[in-house]
């Protein structure tokens, strides 16, 4: 009888089966779904789009590994978070960044570096961030070099388009000229919702196409890798803000209530990406739903906010980073209630049993 | 209409399908048993024999030590060879009576009673306290304590857990079965004894079989009501089940008696019906050896005191290189450090996990905060944060985050995709720290 003798018998704690999922299929899956708007970005901005996306990907494993072996800690860059990373990055910036002249190369290279060791590493790596790194990053860049930041290649998709023309992103035609001229530029109205639908617009590389951005974000549905929660609070608080407060009379300039065009807030700047894969980021987000809910109001608000009365013809970034702070004390005050517990001075109606004192 | 269910919860593949139609057979009665004197919840007990002494079957060979505490019987008919400290299956040393059987298979003298119904509830409490009922499903707690709830905790209502959730484990469901007009007996005994009209009995909706069984046997009486439940790990837990069938939520910390309710087991309640009936101790109860490591998965009624490694042979033992081998189900069970253990009254199965299939926990990754744990606790608790305050030596923060209303059901564990032994994070904060 094939009895095995005692000293080989494994023992381990209990469970003794688990689930397949892994935090690598996790990351992996969540790049894959970014895959239909770096297409798309490829598609518009050409081949620079893809170099810089690229170059940011390279320089944030590569970051990761130098960090880790420099550190001689335990090599981690196969688990798809430094690639995110990167590729978030990536996506999150102006393909005129592909530039000798002037010389930008550098730009997407500290970018990564910024975002993979300063805020991810050095707060003690993957699941200790307390910011979204590739947002960090960005905000990083957009401080250091806001010309080079804000410089908007025209999407010609033409495949070798290496010298595209500068242009402005829709939302800094909203906000410097207004709505009339923005629908102008497009046409008609229902143009410029067809464009900014497809991403046939100036804008980072990964952002401009709400359709691409729409299917990677029903996959990560789909796979439940993001549940509903943060995007439709988000969303939702911005479509109603910006409809609340984003109208103006065309004439005076003056603010009218009730007035304001949601779609164009919804699919234009980086609202679709934010709200899908980056206000979702599982470490930098509160962890219980019903708090994800108050973090996604928060995103979507401070985001309106920035867009409508800011500086920035854009807040997605800043809307995000900002509640990222909120996130662990979220979690806190909307802590879990344990199985059973009363609310305080109500009697447990459900059972029909009165609360005995123990 | 939806199946009773509760909140949180997970689906394992349940593995049944292995052992599920082995129809329950006697094992092998082995040469020589070793009981344990403790080998329930309470007091262990005080042997009763001397070493070369003659017991029969059912002979009474250790009496209870407390209040909570069971007695236990021999399991053969034999000489008491041995009386010392004998390893248990979790791998403590045990005060353990060693019976050499002499293969007469001689009865002590039992007491029968076919008009067990007209006995008083405090007669019918005797009788499953003498008899050495402790809870079949695992947790060995004496069944007598349960059915003397304090007065001012006043009983409504039975509850059988014929859930069986834990994957792979079939015992419950073959004595369902098989014996459904005797687990209806036992169920009406038990509310006899608690002076209780209403009896629920809570079965997963995926044994269907079990669940015609038991409707069929239960048809004649009005106060008894067969549940179908949603299949959902941990379903079978003491809270779940008894929210999944009253809808009543027990307090946190608290009893099930708290919300007017008892549990038993489905094989607690056969062993209640046979100890009143037929004055019968538990020397035997159903062990279902299963898994992808074993050659023909069983279910077998086998005597107290057998080794596991003669079940393992019994059932043409291990294949596929033998990598853990489990006293319960998946989730809950414990590894064996060795396979010449006892089975005991809470053992409800013997699984093998094949070496290629089992799942190392050294190396685990950092919490990314998905959340998945925090969304399937059935205790709505944190997880996530009991493990890593408890990874980062935190413990007393812990109990802010209700560390210890968790029983350890495993189900954070189970979907973790970092693959953090949050259980065993669990249990060390539960030991650093006190309620």
């Amino acid at each position: 009888m094939a009895v095995k003798k005692e000293h080989e018998l494994i023992v381990t704690v209990s469970p003794h089966i688990r689930d397949e999922e892994t935090t690598s299929r996790i990351m992996w899956t969540v790049n894959l779904s970014l895959l239909p708007a770096m297409a798309m970005g490829a598609y518009f901005f050409g081949p620079r789009a893809v170099f810089v996306t690229a170059l940011c990907i390279i320089s944030a494993v590569l970051s990761e590994y130098f960090y880790q072996k420099t550190l001689k800690k335990k090599i981690t860059i196969t688990d798809g978070s430094a690639f995110l990373t990167g590729l978030l990055l990536g996506i999150n910036l102006p393909s005129s960044l592909w530039s000798f002249n002037p010389f930008l190369i550098h730009v997407p290279i500290i970018g990564s570096f910024v975002a993979v060791v300063i805020t991810k590493q050095l707060f003690g790596g993957l699941g200790y961030n307390i910011f979204n790194p590739a947002l960090i990053g960005r905000a990083f860049l957009m401080i250091s070099w806001p010309k080079a930041m804000s410089t908007w290649s025209e999407p010609t998709a033409a495949f070798l388009a290496f010298d595209a023309k500068t242009t402005a992103t829709p939302l800094s035609i909203l906000k410097e000229e207004g709505l009339g001229k923005l629908i102008e530029v497009f046409g008609d109205k229902m143009n410029l919702y067809k464009e900014l639908f497809v991403g046939h617009r100036a804008g980072s590389i990964g952002e401009t196409s709400a359709l691409a951005l729409l299917i990677g974000a029903a996959f990560l549905l789909y796979k439940r890798y993001v549940t509903w929660h943060i995007p439709v609070s988000f969303l939702g608080t911005a479509a109603l803000l910006a409809w609340v407060f984003g109208g103006k009379d065309l004439h005076t300039g003056k603010m009218l209530f009730f007035a304001g065009d949601p779609i164009i807030h919804l699919i234009s700047g980086g609202m679709l990406l934010g709200a899908f894969f980056m206000a979702t980021d599982y470490v930098t987000c509160p962890s219980v739903r019903k708090g994800q809910i108050i973090f996604g109001i928060g995103c979507g608000a401070l985001t309106v906010l920035i867009r409508l009365k800011g500086a920035y013809p854009e807040g997605v970034m800043f809307a995000i980073l900002l509640m990222n702070c909120f996130a662990p004390i979220i979690d806190r005050g909307f802590k879990t209630k344990v199985f059973g517990a009363l609310n305080p001075g109500r009697k447990n109606i459900s059972n029909g049993v009165k609360e005995t004192k123990r | 209409m939806s199946a009773m269910t509760f909140k949180g919860g997970i689906h394992p593949p349940d593995k049944k399908e292995l052992a599920k139609d082995s129809p329950i057979k006697e094992a092998r009665i082995p040469q020589r048993v070793v009981i344990p004197l403790s080998q329930h919840v309470g007091a262990p007990c005080k042997s009763l024999v001397s070493i070369n002494q003659e017991v029969k079957k059912g002979e009474l060979i250790g009496e209870p030590g407390g209040f909570v505490s069971s007695p236990v019987h021999a399991s053969v008919s034999g000489k008491v060879v041995a009386i010392g400290e004998f390893p248990n299956a979790m791998g403590r040393m045990v005060t353990s009576v060693v019976i050499e059987n002499d293969g007469k298979e001689e009865w002590t003298s039992l007491k029968d009673n076919p008009d067990y119904l007209k006995l008083s509830a405090d007669e019918l409490k005797e009788k499953i306290k003498t008899a050495g009922i402790v809870g079949l499903g695992g947790a060995a707690f004496p069944t007598v304590v349960k059915l003397t709830p304090p007065k001012e905790k006043p009983i409504d209502a039975v509850i059988i857990n014929g859930a069986e959730c834990e994957p792979y484990l079939t015992a419950d469901y073959r004595l369902m079965v098989e014996k459904p007009a005797e687990i209806i007996e036992g169920l009406k005994i038990l509310m006899k004894i608690l002076g209780v009209s209403k009896g629920f009995v809570g079965i997963e909706d995926n044994k269907p079989e079990a669940i015609k069984q038991m409707k069929e046997a239960a048809k004649a009486e009005s106060g008894i009501e067969v549940c179908a439940l949603e299949v959902k790990y941990p379903q079978g837990a003491e809270k779940m089940l008894i929210k999944a069938t009253t809808g009543r939520k027990v307090p946190p910390r608290g009893l099930p008696m708290d919300v007017r309710v008892v549990v038993q087991n489905v094989g607690t309640a056969l062993a209640v019906y046979e100890a009143v009936r037929f004055g019968k101790p538990l020397i035997e109860r159903v062990v279902t050896v299963t898994g992808e490591g074993i050659n023909n998965p069983s279910n077998l009624m086998v005597r107290i005191g057998s080794l596991v490694s003669e079940l393992i042979e019994e059932c043409g033992g291990f294949k596929n290189g033998v990598g853990k081998v489990i006293s319960g189900g998946p989730m809950m069970g414990f590894a064996l450090p060795s396979l010449d253990v006892p089975v005991t009254k809470g053992t409800s199965g013997i699984l093998v996990i094949p070496e290629e299939d089992v799942i190392h926990a050294e190396d685990f990754e950092p919490c990314i905060r998905c959340g998945r744990c925090i969304d399937i606790c059935p205790m709505g608790l944190m997880p996530s944060m009991l493990s890593i305050l408890s990874e980062k030596g935190r413990y007393e923060e812990t109990k802010e985050y209700d560390l210890f209303d968790c029983f350890e059901c495993g189900s954070c564990a189970f979907v973790c995709p970092s693959k953090r032994p949050i259980v065993q994070f669990i249990r060390l904060a539960k030991s650093m720290t006190k309620p």
